[in-house]
C-alpha cells in the first residue's frame, strides 16, 4: 500500500473538517468536495482544494460516485475518506474507489457489503455466537404467513430498513392493523434514503439501552475494541446525546461486550474502524443490532476517554500499517459526553428548521471540543442533515462532564434559527440522566422540558438587554448629536421605550438616562436602576440593580436573540409604526419548513375530516404529514407532487364546515 | 491646552448652601414644567384621549429618533401672564431620521391650540431659529385659529387702548414659512386636526403636507361662513377633509391612515431631505469635563454680589475641562479663551466682575479673533454692567464699551449666551444679549436681567424724588419714600427674575446648570447646519 499524501474527503460539514484536521496534522494534503448549497461553507475553506460537484441534491453530489472519482482524479488525490453517512457504507463506492486505483480509507468493500444488509449481518454474527433478537423480513404485501410470524415474535415490533441506519425508515408497530402502513412508509423512506427498500421486523424492547462498541481491525489480522459508548438518548430514533463509558456497564459486562464485538469484527475479517451496536435490556442482556462499517458520528467520546485519534488510525490502517495499539494499551480515562446541536424545533416535534445562522459563538471562557460545520452567517440548508455541531466534554466524573457540557451549551451563542440546545441542557441536567437512568425511551418517559423554563425576572432582564443594546447601537449610529446624553430632555415627558413580543405575551421595556449615566428602568413587574458597564462586539455588561451579568444580542430585522450566562431568550420587536399586516388566509395550510411535496392525498372539492392526512412533505429526508385540523371541503390545492416549497407557503385551503378538534 | 485646577471646596458650607438654594429654585421650575406638560388639564386630555388622539408630546416623542435628545425651547413661556404655561405650543430642536429639525407643535388641549400672544412669540422664535441656523422646520398643526377672546373691559375702545396690535401687522409668520422654503430650508406641516381660516395658510405655505384621514380639516371658510358668504350648503369633509385635499385640491401630499401613520410618513419624508449641514462637524475630542457638572449647583451663590470665578463654570462645561486663556493678565474682570464643547471649537467670554475699558478692548479683540478663524462664541454672563464714575467716564468707558458692542453686533459667527447670574444694563448688550442676534440665549435659575440692580434702581428713583422735592420746594415725606423705594425694589426684583424673562419668551428657556454642556452641545450642532463664517467687516471702531 502506498503512503497517502493527498486525501479527498467525500463528505461535508463537521466531519469533513474533522478528517481534514487530522490529515493536516499528518502532513497530508486535503481535497474537499461541495454541492451548490455548500459553496463557500466553512469546510470548503479549510481544505487545500475543494471541487464543485455541481448540483443541489445529495444524489447529484455527495452520493454521485463518478463525480467524486473525477474530483479525486482532477486534484491528484491518492486516497478517499468517505466520512459518515452518504457513501460511507456503500460497498459499491468502496469497490469503485479501489478499482479506480485510489486508496479507500475504510474497511474492505466485502466487509461493508456483509454488514450493509442488516438482515444478513444479523445472521452472520449469530453464527459467531453473538446474541441477537428474533425477527423476520417482510414484503410490501402482508401475507398471513408474515402476520403469523410477526405474532409469534410478539408486538410491539420494530420495522427496520435492511439498508438503513440513523433511524431512517424505522417504525414502531404496536398492533397488527398498523403493520402494513408502517412497512409501506418504511419502504418508501428507505428507498429514498438508501436506494434499498428491503425492510424487516424484530422484537421491540421497550426499556432498552443503546450501547455500542468501537472496534478497530487492520490488514494484519489484529482487532481491538475501544470500549463502549452509550447512545440511548434519542429522539425520532436519532441519537442526540452520547457518552463513554456507559453508566450501565460494569467491568465484567464491559469485557463481555468487547469480546462479542471483536468476535463480530473477526467474523468478517474487519480491517478498519467500525462499531458494533447492541441493545441492552433491563436485565443487562445484550443483543447485536447491527455493525456500522464506518467512523461514527459519536466517535469523539471514545477519542476523549482513550486519547486515540481514530481518524489517524483509519488512515494508517488504510496505508497498510498495523494498528498502533494493542488491546492492553487501550484504557479509559475519565468520562466524556457528546451533545448534538441540531437546527430543529423540539417544541414542534423536533422538526428540522432551515435558515440563516446569525451567530455561532462558543463562550471562550468555557472551553469544550466543538466539532462543528457552521459559523456565524452560515446558511443551514434544507437539503442536508440539520446537525450544526457536536459538543464534547471530558471530565473526571460523569456528573462533572454532564454539568459542564450543560453550561457550555447554555452559553453557546447560537442565534438566528431554532435549535435543540435548550432541550439538550434540560436532558443533561435531568435527575434521571444524572442518575444514569438512560434508556432509548428517556425522552418519552421523563419528558424533559422541550424548552427552557424562563422566569419572569429573566425575561425582563433579557428585554432590558435588548432595549439597551438597541439604545447603544442607536447612539453609536447617530449622525448628529452623537455625544449628547442618550434620550436627553430638558422637559422630560416620557421614557424611551421598546415593545417586545415573546410568544403570546408582550413586554414594554422603558428607560431613562440619569445624570450619572445609569438608567432608571421598568420592564413588566420589574423596575430599578441599571448601569451599562461595558458594550463591545454586541455583548453588553449590565449591572441590574447592582448585579452584573453579560448579555450578548443578535438581531435580525425585528428578531432579537439574547444570550446570557443563564441561556437564551428570544423576542420579536413590535415596531413603533406598525406596517400593514399580511393577511393570514383562513383555512390555509402552510408548509412548516422548506421541502418537497411527496404526496397530495386530496383534490379540490373533496370532503375532508379532522385528522386526515392531506399532504406529505419531505424535508431533510423525513416525511411530515400535513393533517386536517377541521372538517371541511378542500377549496383549493396549490401544490402538486414533486414540487419544492418554502416554509410558510400555502399548500392548500380547506373551507371549514365545523367539527373536528 | 491647559486644564483648569479648581479652587472650589465642595465640602464647604458655602458650597452646600449654594447647592441647596439652587435646588430649591430648580424645584420651583420643575413644578412649572409639570404644569406645562399638563397642557389644558385633565378634562381636555381626557377628551383628546376619547377621540383616540395622542398628546402633543407623545406625537413629538414618536417623531424623534429613538434615544436622540430633544431640546424644548421656552417651555415656560407664558409664566406670569394670563396664558397657560407653555402657551399651548411646544417648540424645540430634535433629530428626525438623522436630521436636526425645529419643531413647532400645537397642544390641542390648551384652548384647542388657539394662537395667542405667547404661542405667536414662540412660533416667531422657532421660525427665526430655523432661518438663522438653516434647520428644516416641522409643524404639527391642530389649532382653533386666533384667540378671539377679550378679557375684562371688552369694549372695543378698551381693547384698542390695551394693545397697539393691528390686523395689518399680523400674519407675518406665513411670510416666514415661505421665506424658509425660498432659503432652501424644507418646511413640513402634519395637520392633526383643524387648521382653518388664516390657519389654512400654515399647510398652504409648507413644502410638504401630511394630512390624516377624517382628522385634518383645512379650509378658508367653514360651512357657516360659506353659507353667509354665498348661500352654498356644504360640510366639513367637502370643504377641507384630508381625502378631498389628497385627491382633489392637491393641498395634501401624503394621506395618512392615522396619527401614527402620519408620523411614520413624516420620518420617511425627512429621511429623504438629503440634508447636508454646511458647517464643519465636531473636530476636537469631545471628552467629558474632568470636574463633575453636578458641582455647578454649588458654585453660584444666591446673592449675586458675592464674586464667582467664571473659570470654575467653564471647567465644568468644556471638553476635558481644557481652557486656553487669552490675555489672562490684562483686563482681568473679563475671562476670554479657547475651548471646545462636544468637539466643537469655541471661544469663551465670561464675566469675572464689572466691565472696565481694558475688559471692553480685550473683548473687542477676542471677538474679532474668533471671527477671523470662524469659531463660535459662548458668552457666560454674570455682569452688573460697565463701570461708572468720573475716572471711568473720563477714561472713555462709553467709547470702549461701544467698541465691544460694535464687535458683538457685527460678529457673524454663532453666539450662544448663557446668563448664569446678573445681566444688568448695557452689560447685557455687550455680552451678546437676546437682542443682539444671538443664536440662542439660556438662563440659569439664578439669572437676573434688568436695566440695573433692583436696589440701585429703587435708590436712584428715591434720590431723584428727593431732588425734585427740594427743587420745587415740596415737602419730602421720608416714610412715604421708604415705602415707595421698597415697593419699587420688590417689583423690579420680581421682574428681573429668570422665570419672569422666560415667561415673556425673552430667552430660549431656563436650564438646569448641570445641563449647560448638553444644551451648548445641542445648540452648537444646530448652528452648524448653517455655514459658520466670521465677519467681513465691523462698524467703525471709535479710537
Amino acid at each position: 500500500m502506498p503512503r497517502i499524501t493527498k486525501l479527498l474527503i467525500a463528505n461535508r460539514g463537521e466531519i469533513a473538517r474533522r478528517i481534514a484536521r487530522t490529515a493536516r496534522e499528518m502532513g497530508i494534503a486535503t481535497v474537499g468536495v461541495y454541492a451548490d448549497p455548500d459553496a463557500g461553507a466553512l469546510f470548503t475553506r479549510e481544505v487545500d482544494q475543494a471541487v464543485a460537484l455541481t448540483g443541489t441534491s445529495s444524489a447529484e453530489t455527495y452520493l454521485h460516485i463518478p463525480k467524486l472519482l473525477e474530483a479525486a482524479r482532477r486534484t491528484g488525490a491518492g486516497a478517499i475518506h468517505p466520512g459518515y453517512g452518504f457513501l460511507a457504507e456503500s460497498a459499491e463506492f468502496a469497490r469503485d474507489v479501489v478499482a479506480a486505483g485510489f486508496t479507500w480509507v475504510g474497511p474492505r468493500p466485502e466487509a461493508i457489503a456483509s454488514m450493509g444488509d442488516k438482515l444478513a449481518a444479523k445472521r452472520l454474527v449469530e453464527k459467531a455466537g453473538v446474541p441477537t433478537l428474533p425477527g423476520l423480513e417482510v414484503t410490501a404485501e402482508m401475507t398471513e404467513g408474515i402476520l403469523q410470524q410477526a405474532r409469534e415474535i410478539g408486538y410491539p415490533l420494530l420495522v427496520k430498513a435492511a439498508g438503513g441506519g440513523g433511524g431512517k425508515g424505522m417504525r414502531i408497530v404496536t398492533s397488527e392493523p398498523d403493520l402494513a402502513d408502517a412497512v409501506a412508509a418504511a419502504k418508501r423512506e428507505a428507498a429514498a434514503a438508501f436506494g434499498n427498500d428491503t425492510v424487516f421486523v424484530e422484537r421491540y424492547i421497550e426499556a432498552s439501552r443503546h450501547i455500542e462498541v468501537q472496534v478497530f481491525g487492520d490488514r494484519h489480522g489484529n482487532a481491538v475494541h475501544c470500549f463502549e459508548r452509550e447512545c440511548s438518548i434519542q429522539r425520532r430514533h436519532q441519537k442526540i446525546i452520547e457518552e463513554a463509558p456507559s453508566p450501565a456497564v460494569d467491568d465484567a459486562s464491559r469485557a463481555k461486550l468487547g469480546e462479542a464485538a471483536v468476535a463480530a469484527a473477526r467474523a468478517i475479517g474487519y480491517d478498519n474502524a467500525g462499531t458494533v451496536e447492541f441493545l441492552v435490556d433491563e436485565q443487562s442482556r445484550f443483543y447485536f443490532m447491527e455493525m456500522n462499517t464506518r467512523l461514527q458520528v459519536e466517535h469523539p467520546v471514545t477519542e476523549e476517554i482513550t486519547g486515540l485519534d481514530l481518524v489517524r488510525e483509519q488512515i494508517r490502517v488504510a496505508e497498510g500499517e498495523p494498528l498502533s495499539i494493542r488491546q492492553e494499551d487501550v484504557a479509559i480515562n475519565g468520562h466524556a459526553i457528546e451533545a448534538r446541536v441540531y437546527a430543529e424545533d423540539p417544541a414542534n416535534d423536533f422538526l428540522p428548521v432551515a435558515g440563516r445562522l446569525l451567530a455561532w459563538e462558543p463562550d471562550p471562557a468555557l472551553p469544550a471540543r466543538f466539532e462543528s460545520g457552521v459559523e456565524s452567517g452560515a446558511l443551514v440548508s434544507p437539503h442536508f442533515d440539520p446537525m450544526l455541531a457536536k459538543v464534547i466534554v471530558r471530565a473526571p466524573t460523569r456528573m462533572e462532564a454532564a454539568m459542564r457540557l450543560a453550561n457550555v451549551l447554555e452559553r453557546l451563542r447560537v442565534h438566528g434559527i431554532t435549535t435543540n440546545r435548550d432541550f439538550l441542557v434540560n436532558v443533561l441536567r435531568h435527575e434521571a440522566f444524572l442518575a444514569g437512568d438512560t434508556t432509548t425511551h428517556f425522552i418519552e418517559k421523563h419528558e424533559p422540558p422541550r424548552q427552557r423554563t424562563v422566569s419572569a425576572d429573566e425575561i425582563a432582564e433579557a428585554a432590558l438587554a435588548v432595549a439597551l443594546t438597541t439604545q447603544q447601537v442607536n447612539r453609536a449610529a447617530a449622525r448628529v448629536l452623537q455625544t449628547i446624553p442618550s434620550g436627553w430632555r430638558n422637559n422630560p415627558s416620557a421614557l424611551q421605550e421598546m415593545k417586545l413580543a415573546r410568544g403570546e405575551s408582550t413586554l414594554v421595556a422603558r428607560y431613562i438616562r440619569n445624570r450619572d449615566g445609569s438608567f432608571n428602568y421598568a420592564v413588566g413587574e420589574k423596575s430599578g436602576v441599571v448601569q451599562i458597564n461595558g458594550f463591545a462586539n454586541g455583548a453588553l455588561d449590565l449591572a441590574i440593580d447592582g448585579v452584573q451579568r453579560r448579555f450578548a444580542l443578535t438581531s435580525h430585522g425585528l428578531q432579537h436573540w439574547v444570550q446570557s450566562t443563564s441561556g437564551e431568550v428570544t423576542f420579536t420587536e413590535i415596531p413603533r409604526f406598525p406596517e400593514p399586516e399580511q393577511q393570514a388566509i383562513s383555512g390555509g395550510y402552510t408548509a412548516p419548513m422548506p421541502g418537497r411535496i411527496v404526496a397530495v392525498n386530496v383534490e379540490q372539492g373533496q370532503q375532508v375530516t379532522a385528522g386526515e392526512t392531506l399532504i406529505i412533505l419531505e424535508a431533510m429526508k423525513m416525511e411530515h404529514r400535513i393533517t386536517c385540523s377541521d372538517d371541511g371541503t378542500v377549496g383549493e390545492v396549490r401544490v402538486s407532487t414533486g414540487q419544492q416549497v418554502e416554509a410558510g407557503d400555502v399548500l392548500l385551503i380547506v373551507e371549514s364546515t365545523g367539527g373536528g378538534p | 491646552m491647559e486644564t483648569w485646577r479648581t479652587r472650589i471646596d465642595t465640602r464647604s458650607d458655602a458650597f452646600k448652601a449654594n447647592r441647596e438654594a439652587m435646588l430649591a429654585l430648580l424645584a420651583e421650575i420643575d413644578v412649572q414644567l409639570e404644569l406645562a406638560r399638563a397642557g389644558g388639564g385633565e378634562r381636555s386630555i381626557a377628551r383628546l384621549r376619547q377621540r383616540g388622539k395622542l398628546m402633543v408630546r407623545e406625537r413629538i416623542e414618536l417623531l424623534l429618533d429613538p434615544d436622540s435628545p430633544f431640546l424644548e425651547l421656552s417651555p415656560l413661556g407664558g409664566y406670569y401672564t394670563d396664558y397657560a404655561v407653555g402657551g399651548g405650543l411646544v417648540t424645540g430642536i430634535g433629530v428626525v431620521s438623522g436630521v436636526e429639525c425645529v419643531l413647532a407643535a400645537n397642544d390641542p388641549t390648551v384652548l384647542g391650540g388657539a394662537i395667542n400672544a405667547i404661542s405667536m412669540k414662540k412660533t416667531d422664535r422657532a421660525l427665526e431659529i430655523s432661518r438663522i441656523n438653516r434647520i428644516p422646520y416641522v409643524q404639527f398643526v391642530e389649532s382653533a385659529g386666533a384667540d378671539l377672546r377679550r378679557s375684562g373691559d371688552d369694549s372695543v375702545e378698551a381693547e384698542m387702548r390695551r394693545t397697539l396690535g393691528h390686523f395689518a401687522e399680523s400674519g407675518r409668520f406665513f411670510h416666514d414659512i415661505t421665506a424658509l422654503s425660498a432659503a432652501r430650508i424644507p418646511t413640513m406641516s402634519i395637520v392633526f386636526g383643524s387648521s382653518t381660516a388664516g390657519g389654512a395658510y400654515q399647510p398652504g405655505m409648507s413644502d410638504y403636507n401630511i394630512f390624516i384621514k377624517e382628522r385634518s380639516k383645512v379650509f378658508l371658510g367653514g360651512p357657516p361662513l360659506v353659507m353667509m358668504a354665498t348661500g352654498e350648503q356644504s360640510n366639513d369633509e367637502e370643504l377641507g377633509g384630508a381625502e378631498m385635499h389628497a385627491t382633489m385640491s392637491g393641498l395634501a401630499d401624503y394621506l395618512a391612515e392615522d396619527e401614527l401613520d402620519a408620523i411614520r410618513i413624516a420620518r420617511n419624508v425627512i429621511g429623504h431631505y438629503n440634508w447636508r449641514k454646511l458647517g464643519p462637524g465636531p473636530s476636537l475630542p469631545p471628552d467629558e469635563p474632568i470636574y463633575d457638572p453636578e458641582e455647578l449647583l454649588g458654585i453660584l451663590p444666591p446673592d449675586l454680589r458675592t464674586p464667582v470665578d467664571i473659570r470654575e463654570v467653564i471647567a465644568r462645561v468644556v471638553d476635558g475641562s481644557r481652557f486656553e486663556e487669552f490675555k489672562p493678565l490684562y483686563g482681568r474682570t473679563l475671562v476670554t479663551g479657547w475651548a471646545s464643547v462636544h468637539g466643537y471649537p469655541v471661544g469663551v467670554i465670561g464675566n469675572n466682575g464689572v466691565l472696565f475699558s481694558e475688559e471692553s478692548e480685550k473683548a473687542t479683540q477676542f471677538i474679532q479673533l474668533c471671527n477671523q478663524v470662524d469659531v463660535p462664541i459662548i458668552f457666560l454672563q454674570n455682569i452688573t454692567g460697565y463701570m461708572v464714575g468720573k475716572v471711568y467716564e473720563q477714561g472713555g468707558i462709553v467709547k470702549h464699551g461701544s467698541k465691544m458692542i460694535n464687535a458683538v453686533s457685527n460678529s457673524t459667527v454663532p453666539h450662544i449666551t448663557v446668563i448664569i447670574g446678573a445681566s444688568y444694563g448695557a452689560g447685557n448688550y455687550g455680552m451678546s444679549g437676546k437682542a443682539y442676534d444671538t443664536r440662542f440665549t439660556f438662563t440659569w435659575p439664578t439669572a437676573k436681567i434688568a436695566v440695573m440692580g433692583p436696589k440701585q434702581l429703587a435708590g436712584v428713583m428715591s434720590i431723584v424724588r428727593k431732588a425734585s422735592a427740594l427743587a420745587t420746594g415740596r415737602h419730602f415725606d421720608a416714610d412715604e419714600d421708604a415705602r415707595l423705594t421698597a415697593a419699587v425694589e420688590d417689583r423690579s426684583e420680581k421682574e428681573s427674575l429668570a422665570l419672569y424673562a422666560t415667561g415673556r419668551v425673552a430667552d430660549d428657556g431656563i436650564i438646569d446648570p448641570r445641563d449647560t454642556r448638553t444644551v451648548l452641545g445641542i445648540t452648537l450642532s444646530a448652528c452648524h447646519n448653517n455655514e459658520v463664517k466670521g465677519a467681513a467687516g465691523y462698524g467703525v471702531f471709535r479710537m
